[in-house]
């Protein structure tokens, strides 16, 4: 026991070594969030907050779950792949409250031009166009509906080259 | 095995620590939505685009990007005879308006490359992140928590393919979610919502039935520095060996 005699310090120590242990433990489990290492070294609930981010383009099914008509005259055309909001813009607003929230007609003279204006650097089978020499200034829509934009285009529906106005 | 109430003792605290594990590993609140069951990635096909920007537009509409910054961004390359290892690039404003007109007669050829985050496999930046705010989710997607972001842009620098920038409201790192809000509904990312000559497709490579696992076997594809081994997974079709 005479080993021992002298070494109450060391317990001391030792006792004090443990309690801050301790003290670690509770301040570590109220300072990590709950979910810290669920999956991986980072807070797990934040996939979940990114996740609750507002959706603000609807998708092109919401739209063609009223729009029927104008899904038909799609399909038939050279923009069946071409969806709603990629020009008409995000409107999960309008198909939330469909009818409080009215879309905008977009600008067939800017619309157009983005896409089909000539330019070296587009894909050679594209169709592309001067829009000055094209039409003179007269409106695409004039011509064209942009749901089914070939001249003369079967469109199955009375929208044919109103460019979409009722 | 002959196990003493000493055993059962010492084995019953482990055994409801490992359940409580097994039962926090389903926590998604989309009841539809596994994490386990999807991949993410994202296939862009450089023939196909037509730098019309939509993409970038679609992108700052939907996740509220600020003006000069970009998740997604597009650029126009211009090789000559002269310069097929070092290509004059564009990107004026992202893309997001158009690309001005290519002078006429102008030698060598143009094409597009959409940009965005190659959300990697062995990413870079989450590896350099001090503080476990950046990280790939159990679908593959790199995400950012705001929360926890310092701000310290350790991952800014560290992003091989600049795909991340300090935002100059929140001042924490943010990038390209692939539209994660999105996608863990069911719906594509906003940009290839918005391309309208299917340039970019969402890729779940854990689907069987995804489009891109015959895209893949069929066509010449490529990832971006692919001698990085980010296990980049922006897929791009007929990419130019000089884009980097």
């Amino acid at each position: 026991m005479s080993g021992l005699k002298d070494a109450g310090h060391l317990f001391r120590f030792a006792g004090l070594f443990v309690i801050a242990f301790l003290v670690f433990l509770v301040v570590r489990g109220y300072v990590v969030p709950k979910s810290f290492g669920r999956y991986g070294h980072y807070r797990a609930a934040a996939i979940d907050e990114i996740a609750a981010h507002p959706v603000k383009f609807a998708g092109h099914q919401s739209c063609e779950s009223c729009h029927t008509d104008i899904a038909a005259t799609k399909t038939k055309g050279a923009h069946a792949h071409v969806n709603c909001e990629a020009c008409h813009g995000a409107l999960a607003s309008h198909a939330d409250d469909p009818t409080s929230v009215a879309p905008m007609k977009p600008d067939t003279a800017v619309l157009c031009a983005r896409c089909h204006t000539a330019s070296a650097a587009k894909p050679k089978n594209f169709p592309q166009v001067d829009p000055a020499d094209h039409s003179g200034g007269v409106p695409c829509q004039t011509c064209h509906n942009p749901h089914s934009p070939a001249i003369g285009a079967d469109t199955g529906t009375t929208t044919a080259a109103t460019g979409g106005a009722k | 095995m002959n196990i003493s109430r000493r055993h059962i003792l010492i084995l019953l605290p482990a055994a409801a620590v490992a359940w409580k594990h097994v039962l926090a590993g389903t926590p998604e609140d989309s009841p539809n939505y596994r994490m386990s069951d999807h991949w993410w990635g994202m296939l862009i096909d450089i023939p196909k685009c037509i730098g019309c920007g939509n993409c970038v537009r679609a992108c700052q509409t939907e996740n509220d990007v600020p003006d000069g910054h970009f998740r997604t961004w597009v650029e126009r390359y211009h090789r000559t005879d002269w310069h097929l290892e070092n290509p004059e690039v564009i990107s004026p404003d992202g893309g997001k308006e158009g690309f001005p007109v290519v002078p006429a007669g102008a030698e060598g050829d143009y094409f597009f490359v959409p940009k965005m985050c190659n959300h990697c496999t062995d990413s870079p930046c989450t590896q350099v992140c001090p503080v476990g705010a950046t990280f790939i989710s159990p679908d593959g997607v790199v995400l950012v928590d705001q929360k926890y972001c310092l701000g310290c842009a350790y991952c800014v620098q560290a992003c091989p393919y600049g795909c991340r920038y300090i935002h100059p409201q929140k001042h924490v790192a943010d990038k390209c979610t692939l539209c994660y809000h999105r996608i863990t509904k069911g719906l594509t990312t906003a940009c290839c919502e918005a391309c309208p000559t299917g340039a970019r497709q969402l890729a779940d490579l854990k689907n069987p039935n995804d489009p891109i696992h015959e895209f893949l076997k069929t066509h010449s594809v490529q990832v971006l520095k692919p001698q990085m081994a980010t296990g980049a997974k922006a897929f791009y079709n007929g990419l130019d060996g000089s884009v980097r």
